[in-house]
């Protein structure tokens, strides 16, 4: 190939990954881990939160119930059908800008209490689409506009790293020349993982791009391309009936099951009873279909009628083109091959993290300044050393910010009252205090040193389970998915506790002419 | 027979060919999925089909910006871009006529 093509893509690479490539790996960390977000969650929900369970013939009675006593529930309320620590009530709703759930006791009466669910998981799903910049509500956070700005970059670098790497990819693809030459290592295995998973990259670029970008996209349409034209047909509403007589649960069951049989209910969202757009939208699940959420597919319903307005978004009843979109979604999000497949994203997802990571080594190791024989010891120039600092600091603190905020979900539970605060809290002060003590230890001390908190705070998951259950006033969830994250935590610390040590070894032991040396080469 | 003309080496023109790939590319890619959107299956009013309109843009746009860095020269990179989007504009305003 061209000389002047791989030069300037080779540029291309090296600056859009640069200034990408940390909040790429807080996505890809932080995505890893939402690919178990319904396990985190589970794992974090108190049992003391629990209520009991209703059958669906029932929830007619508790609904009523509920109409009676809280007005704001006249409007809207949510029935859940879940069957695990995450489900902790038949129904909840939102009224004084807190959640309330209910259920029905022994004596068929109403018990009612405000509750706050955990938040951890949605933290660490907001550094997913965020990488935790902050600013904003809702979609209109400052960090997904800056993640989609990032994902341009991203596809950039995806592009040119393919480019400068085609003139030898045949002859080095599975190539990992393990020796003396480390940089040519790291590059070895930055280029397989980039290959291996490039379909996956591609992917997740260009749907992040848009998920950042829809409205903007959908208002370039409108006006270059559709003016006139409607963008989207809306059903007339069907007119509110005098009555305001909610159709029974197990009758509307009854109507999605002869729709789509395989459709596992998840919960049902009332919304708008009030109004005459009232709306039913059923969450739910069939193994068989990608879906268009993160967990589930989707259809309306009217709640007085009983009828399904609309099943565009219901796995197996879409048209061609919902189809093609939902597949789109379903790629992003890794929900159409159940728990093996999301171990499968996992496992990429991780593996991007490496990639972004190994690409700034790369950087730093491009530009080392190498020790000649015979003269003094050489320190490293000034861009390097703080770009190995803040790559150290940002993402091992995304790493041990987010242990903590996940151990202090059982730790502060019955101490503390504003609970997500304090995730967010205990997020930011660790994830900053790490990038702080990387610039003031230099990355080569700083390493070791947080590779070690990294380890500490995962161990801290477990025994914050073992601990709190056995003090008395937290919790141990005994469901494979629960103790799994348990175990998965105990593992990462070990695996923390033996990068932190190899990495002490490099710091002492290895080349003086490295941002990775702790000899100080003004004490030669 | 005669020996082929070297090939003048790309200028990198990283300023005027970005701007070219972030703008034009994007005008143009919206243009394209707008031909789709009028010209592809079903015309422009089949049910559903908006959305997927709207990602068809992420990909074309991507794939313009991450090769506008070919063109010998940010003003070769500009000029075609823009060619292409009067074309593309234009066959979209015929069809609206």
């Amino acid at each position: 190939m061209r000389i002047d093509i791989l030069k300037i893509y080779k540029s291309l690479h090296t600056w859009t990954g640069i200034i990408a490539g940390m909040a790429l790996f807080i996505a890809f960390y932080a995505g890893a881990l939402t690919m178990f977000k319904q396990p985190i969650e589970r794992w974090a929900t108190p049992p003391q939160q629990q209520l009991p369970m209703v059958e669906p013939a029932q929830l007619d009675a508790l609904v009523s119930q509920i109409q009676a006593n809280h007005l704001a529930a006249q409007k809207a309320f949510t029935l859940h059908f879940g069957e695990h620590e995450n489900t902790t009530a038949p129904i909840s709703w939102q009224q004084d800008g807190s959640l309330w759930q209910a259920t029905l006791n022994t004596q068929q009466q109403l018990q009612a209490q405000a509750v706050a669910p955990t938040e951890v998981a949605e933290l660490i799903d907001l550094l997913h689409q965020t990488a935790g910049i902050p600013g904003g509500t809702g979609h209109d956070r400052v960090g997904i506009y800056l993640m989609g700005v990032i994902s341009v970059l991203y596809a950039l670098a995806l592009v040119s790293g393919l480019i400068v790497l085609l003139p030898t990819l045949v002859k080095d693809f599975w190539a990992l020349r393990i020796g003396k030459n480390l940089k040519r290592l790291w590059l070895d295995a930055h280029n397989i993982v980039g290959i291996t998973s490039l379909p996956f990259h591609i992917i997740i670029s260009l749907s992040a791009i848009v998920f950042a970008f829809h409205d903007q996209f959908y208002d370039s349409l409108e006006q270059m391309v559709y003016r006139e034209q409607p963008m989207f047909s809306r059903s007339k509403p069907a007119p509110l009936p005098e009555n305001k007589q909610l159709m029974p649960v197990t009758q509307l069951l009854a109507n999605i099951k002869q729709l789509a049989p395989d459709f596992q209910v998840a919960d049902m969202e009332y919304f708008n009873l009030d109004k005459p757009n009232a709306m039913i939208r059923v969450a739910g699940m069939n193994e068989r279909f990608m879906v268009r959420g993160p967990d589930y597919g989707y259809l309306l319903m009217n709640p007085y009628t009983g009828e399904i307005t609309n099943h565009s978004l219901t796995p197996g009843r879409q048209d061609s083109w919902s189809e093609i979109i939902t597949a789109f979604f379903a790629l992003h999000f890794g929900n159409y091959g159940g728990p093996a497949l999301r171990w499968v994203y996992f496992v990429l997802g991780l593996g991007g993290a490496f990639l972004f990571y190994s690409g700034n080594l790369l950087w730093v190791e491009s530009r080392r300044k190498k020790q000649k024989r015979n003269q003094p010891t050489v320190s490293q120039p000034r861009n390097t050393r703080y770009l190995a600092a803040a790559t150290v600091g940002v993402c091992l603190g995304c790493i041990a910010g987010v242990n903590v905020g996940l151990a202090c979900s059982k730790l502060l539970y019955s101490l503390v009252d504003e609970l997500h605060s304090w995730h967010y809290l205990c997020y930011y002060s660790v994830f900053l205090g790490c990038i702080g003590w990387a610039f003031y230890r230099g990355a080569a001390v700083a390493a070791s040193q947080l590779l070690t908190l990294c380890s500490a705070t995962a161990l801290l998951i477990p025994a914050s389970s073992l601990l709190t259950h056995v003090l008395g006033y937290g919790w141990l969830h005994i469901s494979a998915a629960t103790l799994a994250v348990d175990i998965m935590a105990l593992l990462a610390a070990a695996g923390f506790f033996l990068l932190a040590k190899r990495s002490r070894q490099r710091a002492l032991n290895g080349p003086g002419d490295s941002v990775w040396s702790a000899i100080d080469p003004k004490t030669h | 027979m005669s020996k082929a003309k070297p090939l003048k080496p790309i200028r990198p023109d990283w300023l005027s060919k970005t701007l070219a790939g972030a703008v034009l590319g994007f005008t143009l890619a919206v243009a394209i999925s707008g031909l789709f959107a009028w010209y592809g299956p079903g015309g422009i009013d089949a049910p559903n089909k908006t959305q997927f309109i709207m990602w068809l843009i992420a990909p074309l746009w991507m794939t313009l910006f991450s090769t506008v860095y070919l063109f010998t020269s940010g003003r070769a990179a500009l000029l075609w871009f823009s060619g292409a989007n009067l074309l593309s504009f234009g066959l979209l305003w015929m069809v609206q006529l």
